[in-house]
Order: C-alpha cells, then sequence, then structure tokens
C-alpha cells in the first residue's frame, strides 16, 4: 500500500457524504417493500375517504340512501355483492360500499384526531416529568402507572353513560387511553438526552426551560414519537370499533367501521358480505399502518428489529429506547414495563 | 426494607382506590341526567320525584352525600341498582362466575400459546416461522376482539352446525357445578376468542424478553459448558425471561375480572361486562360505578401481588 493509495485524494470517484439521520432513515425505508407497499395502502385509504363524497355521487347512492326496491330481496334480506352494489347492500337496502367508504372517514379521523391529541398530551407531561424531575416527575410517572393499568373499556363505558355517546366522547376516551404510552416513552428520552452536553451549553448561552425543552429536546423525540403515533393509530381504530359495536361510539346512521360491523352481526348467517367488507377494509387499514408503523421503527433506529427484515445477522440489544433510564426503576411496575415494547400493550383492546 | 415497601405499595393503592371513589362520586354528579326523574319514570309528578329525590339524599349538601358515599362504600356497600333495586354487590357476585371461568381458562390458554410460540419465535429468531408467528401477532392486534369472536361463530358454530356437525353451541353459560361438560363445551370459543387477542401480546412480550436473556453471558458459558441446547433454553433461558411475562398475566387478569366486556357480549356469557353494558342501555349508574370500583380494585390489588412476587423472584429489583 503506497502513500497516495491511502490519501484521500485517491478515492476520487467515490464521494462520502454526509447524510443525516432522517436522510438515512429515508434511504433504509425506500428499500423496504412492505412499509412501502403499507404506505400505499394508507394512502389509497386516505385517498379514497376523502373521495367518498365524489364517489357516492358518481355511483348515484348516497350514504342513507335506501334502495328498497332493488337494495333489498323478497324476503327482506340484504343483496349479495354485484355490479350496482359492489360490497352488496346492508339491512336496509342501503349501499355497503358507499357506507365502508363513509365509515373509514369517521374511524380514519377518529384514529388520527384521538393520537393527534394524545400525542400533543403525552409529550407534554412526559416532558415535565423528564425535565423537572422530583416531584412532578414522580406525581406524573404515578398518573401514567395508574391510566395504563386500568381497564379500559369499563372507563368508556363509565364515561360515555355519562358523557352520552358522540364523535367527541369516542376521540375524547381514546386519547385519554393513548396518551400514557407516549408520555411514559419521552419521559425516558428526556431524561437522558437533558444530561447531554449541548444542552448544558444552551443553558449556559441562557436558554429558559420552555426553550431548552421544546427547542433543544423537543426535535430529538420525534423519531420515537412517530412511531409509536403509527402503531396508535391503528389501536385507536380498533378500539372505536369496540366502542362502536357496543354502542358507546359513533351512533348511526352516521357509519363508522365499527357501527357497521355492529350492525352486521346480526346477519352473518345470512349475509356473508356485510361482515367482511368492512372488516377486511378495517383489517386491511389497521395492518398498513402497523406495518408502516414497524417500518418506521425500523428506518429510524436500525438497532430494533422487525418482521420482513433481510438485514440479518444485527445483533440485538433492547432497551435503548423505551425507559433505560428509569432512576427510580425498581418499582415494580416501571421495571416490569422497562423492556417491553412501546406498542406492545397499547395495541391490545381488552377481550 | 421489605416492610417499607410494602407499605408504601400499599399506601399508594389506597391512595389509587381513594382518587377512583371521588371520580365515580363526581361523575354522579355532573351527570346531566337526574337520577330521581329517570327512577320515577315518565308520569311521575313533580311531588313523586321529589319523594325520590329525598329517598336517594340527593337533596343534601355534595359534601355530605359524599361522606354518606364513602361510609357506605367502606362498609362494603355498592349501592343499589336503579334498575331493580338489588344491591350492586350482589348483582356483580352473581355475575362472577361466567366472568372467572371465561378469564380464568382463557388465560390458560392464551398463558400456553403465547409463551410457547413466544419462545419458538425468539430461538428461530428471523426464521420464516418467526416471521410468520410475528405476522400473526400483528394480524391479532389488529383485529377488534368482537371480529375474531364473530369469525369464529361463524365457521365453527354457523358453518359446523349447518354442515350437521354441531360441536359448538352457539352462545350462554353453562355452570360448572351443573354439568362440567357442557361449562368448556359452552367456554371453548370465548376461550379461544380472549387467547387469540391477548397470546398476540404474550408472544411479542415472551420473545422480546427471550431474545435479550440469550443474549445474556451466562447462557454463552452454559453452552460452552455443553449444556444441551434444550436444556439451555427452558432451563437457563425461559426461566428468567418469564418473570415478565408472568407479571403481565398477574395484572391482565386483574384487569379482566372487571369485566371481559366484548368476548361477554359476543357470546352472550352474561358475566361482568355484560352486565356493564346492559346498565348501560338502561343508564343504571350504581351498576357501572360499581363495577369501576371493583375493577379498580382488583387492578391494584393484581399489581400489588405482581409488584411483590417481582421483588421476591427478582433480585435485581431495588426495593425503593
Amino acid at each position: 500500500m503506497t502513500l497516495t493509495e491511502i490519501r484521500p485524494e485517491a478515492v476520487p470517484d467515490k464521494v462520502i457524504a454526509g447524510r443525516s439521520p432522517w436522510a438515512l432513515a429515508w434511504a433504509r425505508i425506500r428499500t423496504d417493500k412492505v412499509a412501502l407497499l403499507s404506505a400505499v395502502v394508507v394512502v389509497l385509504l386516505l385517498l379514497l375517504a376523502a373521495a367518498a363524497p365524489l364517489i357516492a355521487q358518481w355511483s348515484g347512492h348516497g350514504p342513507d340512501d335506501q334502495f328498497r326496491d332493488i337494495g333489498i330481496t323478497d324476503q327482506g334480506l340484504p343483496v349479495p355483492p354485484n355490479g350496482t352494489f359492489w360490497f352488496g347492500t346492508d339491512r336496509l337496502g342501503r349501499d355497503l360500499f358507499i357506507r365502508v367508504l363513509y365509515g373509514a372517514r369517521v374511524s380514519l379521523t377518529v384514529g388520527v384526531l384521538s393520537t393527534g391529541l394524545a400525542a400533543m398530551l403525552g409529550v407534554a407531561v412526559g416532558l415535565l416529568a423528564g425535565f423537572y424531575g422530583g416531584v412532578v416527575d414522580t406525581l406524573l410517572s404515578r398518573l401514567m402507572d395508574v391510566v395504563l393499568s386500568f381497564p379500559y373499556l369499563i372507563f368508556a363505558i363509565a364515561v360515555v353513560s355519562i358523557a352520552g355517546p358522540s364523535l367527541t366522547a369516542t376521540v375524547g376516551v381514546i386519547s385519554f387511553y393513548s396518551w400514557a404510552a407516549i408520555a411514559r416513552i419521552v419521559r425516558g428520552q428526556t431524561l437522558s438526552i437533558k444530561e447531554r452536553e449541548y444542552v448544558e451549553a444552551a443553558r449556559s448561552l441562557g436558554a429558559g426551560d420552555a426553550r431548552i425543552m421544546f427547542v433543544d429536546i423537543l426535535p430529538n423525540l420525534l423519531a420515537p414519537v412517530i412511531v409509536l403515533v403509527t402503531l396508535l393509530v391503528p389501536a385507536a381504530i380498533v378500539f372505536e370499533s369496540t366502542l362502536s359495536y357496543l354502542g358507546l361510539g359513533i351512533v348511526p346512521p352516521t357509519p363508522s367501521w365499527g357501527n357497521l360491523l355492529s350492525e352486521a352481526q346480526g346477519f352473518y348467517r345470512v349475509a356473508w358480505w356485510y361482515l367482511t367488507f368492512p372488516a377486511g377494509t378495517l383489517l386491511l387499514a389497521t395492518l398498513a399502518f402497523n406495518l408502516l408503523g414497524d417500518g418506521i421503527r425500523d428506518a429510524i433506529d436500525p438497532r430494533t428489529e422487525r418482521l420482513f427484515s433481510r438485514r440479518r445477522g444485527i445483533r440485538r440489544r433492547r432497551g435503548g429506547k423505551s425507559g433505560s433510564d428509569d432512576r427510580q426503576g425498581g418499582q415494580g411496575g416501571e421495571a416490569r414495563r422497562g423492556g417491553e415494547e412501546p406498542s406492545g400493550r397499547m395495541n391490545t383492546m381488552e377481550g | 426494607m421489605f416492610r417499607r415497601f410494602l407499605i408504601r405499595r400499599v399506601l399508594l393503592g389506597v391512595v389509587v382506590l381513594w382518587l377512583v371513589t371521588l371520580g365515580t362520586f363526581f361523575m354522579f354528579f355532573v351527570a346531566p341526567g337526574d337520577p330521581a326523574r329517570t327512577l320515577a319514570g315518565r308520569q311521575a309528578t313533580p311531588e313523586q320525584v321529589d319523594l325520590i329525590r329525598r329517598d336517594l339524599g340527593l337533596d343534601r349538601p355534595i359534601l355530605v352525600q359524599y361522606g354518606d358515599y364513602m361510609g357506605r362504600l367502606l362498609h362494603g356497600d355498592l349501592g343499589k341498582s336503579y334498575f331493580n333495586g338489588e344491591s350492586v354487590g350482589k348483582l356483580v357476585a352473581a355475575d362472577l362466575p361466567p366472568t372467572m371461568s371465561l378469564v380464568l381458562g382463557g388465560a390458560v390458554l392464551w398463558f400456553l400459546v403465547g409463551v410457547s410460540a413466544g419462545v419458538l419465535s425468539a430461538t428461530r429468531a428471523r426464521s420464516l416461522l418467526d416471521r410468520a408467528m410475528t405476522f400473526l401477532a400483528l394480524a391479532g392486534v389488529s383485529m377488534p376482539t368482537f371480529v375474531i369472536g364473530l369469525l369464529l361463530l361463524y365457521l365453527l358454530f354457523f358453518q359446523l352446525t349447518k354442515a350437521g356437525l354441531p360441536i359448538f353451541p352457539p352462545d350462554s353459560y353453562v355452570d360448572l357445578s351443573e354439568n362440567p361438560a357442557e361449562w368448556a363445551r359452552h367456554l371453548i370459543l370465548p376461550w379461544i376468542t380472549l387467547a387469540t387477542v391477548q397470546a398476540a401480546t404474550y408472544l411479542r412480550l415472551t420473545r422480546g424478553s427471550m431474545l435479550d436473556v440469550l443474549g445474556e453471558d451466562y447462557i454463552r458459558t452454559a453452552r460452552a459448558k455443553g449444556v444441551p441446547e434444550r436444556r439451555v433454553i427452558v432451563r437457563h433461558g425461559l426461566r428468567s425471561a418469564l418473570t415478565p411475562v408472568v407479571s403481565q398475566l398477574g395484572v391482565d387478569v386483574g384487569t379482566l375480572i372487571g369485566g371481559v366486556v366484548v368476548t361477554e357480549s359476543v357470546f352472550g356469557l352474561g358475566g361482568v361486562g355484560q352486565a356493564v353494558v346492559q346498565a348501560f342501555v338502561s343508564s343504571d349508574l350504581p351498576v357501572i360505578m360499581g363495577v369501576v370500583l371493583i375493577t379498580a380494585a382488583a387492578v391494584v390489588v393484581a399489581n400489588l401481588l405482581v409488584d411483590v412476587a417481582y421483588a421476591f423472584l427478582d433480585a435485581r429489583v431495588r426495593l425503593a
């Protein structure tokens, strides 16, 4: 090996560019077929939901139009899928395809809106707890513990029985169910980030608490929050459908995937399409969001592992992400959940 | 040290329960509906409504009512159902057998399935089997419980019965003391439903925990000294990997005793969860609040037990 060979100029063709973490993540996710496909499905569903009124107009079937002549059989049963009604009709002779599309508007809105609210609340609480520590942290962490261990459906029933079922109540209940998971992750990250040198530098330059929290720390929390949000949206969609199934969520005639399924359950013996199409669409949406979330997590943090990754042999160590610096971590609650995936518990609705 | 830890935990549990009672009490107050009016019915005269209001003590100051409420709670009185005047405690007690049967049986199933799938997944990390199982777990959490239940009803009850094989009954609950075989037969589909949802979480949890443990030095040591692989995985690996999984099991069972609302509703088992849904339909607030309290108590106790067990099992847990 001669000297010329190891001089930087001796490697003329390949320029080694500095790439930001976001550029790296983008490069990784671009090669991830499952994540890309999931993203396409999500975008497609969003577009279809947005275009629902147009499609309804084009087909001539409004979401609440009852086709008593062609939409119901002589026995008064729903009509199976055909050229006019792609997904068949429902018990009142309404076009199920159009109703599923309108349902997507409601279900996706609930999913995105409640997760957005939860993210704001969770980030704020997590930042406060992690940044100030001490009594503030103890109180807020206990609150998160309580919220995370509370049986949600019972709580939701109690709230809705007083407030009455509505879109607002649904979004409220779901956000309240989701924020603690985000707060926990944000708190853990804040604890470690606030000890970094650049935070000290900012402080010595005279930055106040608020500035440090929101300008210096917050941007570094975006990656885990984005991942968690992508995984919480499908959980919220599942939650909405469960609430609506029990009559606690979106009230008919406004269609949501949940109340479509709820209506369909009495017909599963005679009209397979009635249950199949709303359930299939819902499953498509939640699976796509979940797989996309997994993909984003993998792209942002290659240390974690996931489904369908072709990169083999990466030795995996956990705990980089969640609760790694619980200072009073010994107290069962936190130690127990410390190593859990951010999404581990959240996605499961009670049986 | 252990005693201090225990006292702190118990106190925390009491505080949580007290907060819950405060919550349920104020929910009564902000309730837009007037319980007395609801109870009296549509044709009631204002005098009748007043009478009922006095009867329920709703005309007195809030603080007095709160004192009364707490006093009754401390005596174990959860109030009376608006609907049929029966005591909430009695109602819930009557609904417990189906719920307990469902949760405990389901727990055995989901724990066995979830843990063994998780171990298989972890020991064959990144294999086809691992991916298939992780995908199934993802599908499990992507689907609402009631859809899984309805799917099972459609395939295993409806299609089988139509094909002349009435192996599974549609719904309803048969008491264990009446006929154990029928009891189990009626619960198989609900058990599978509950287990499908829960097993997904346990698979992920076991897999993660197992992968962590298998990366530890003492596993390498065990392998190096020639311990058979099966023994390494079961005795050395699984044993310590199970700790967080068992903790989760404790919490989940505690939580679900408070009501497996969806599974019970789909299969019409008539447990605590279904009672809550019915109470919601008939705006029977005392029953709902009573179940909220009982559930909260079950969760607090379960968490406490798990924490204590955890401290015993895992020497690394610092008692603070």
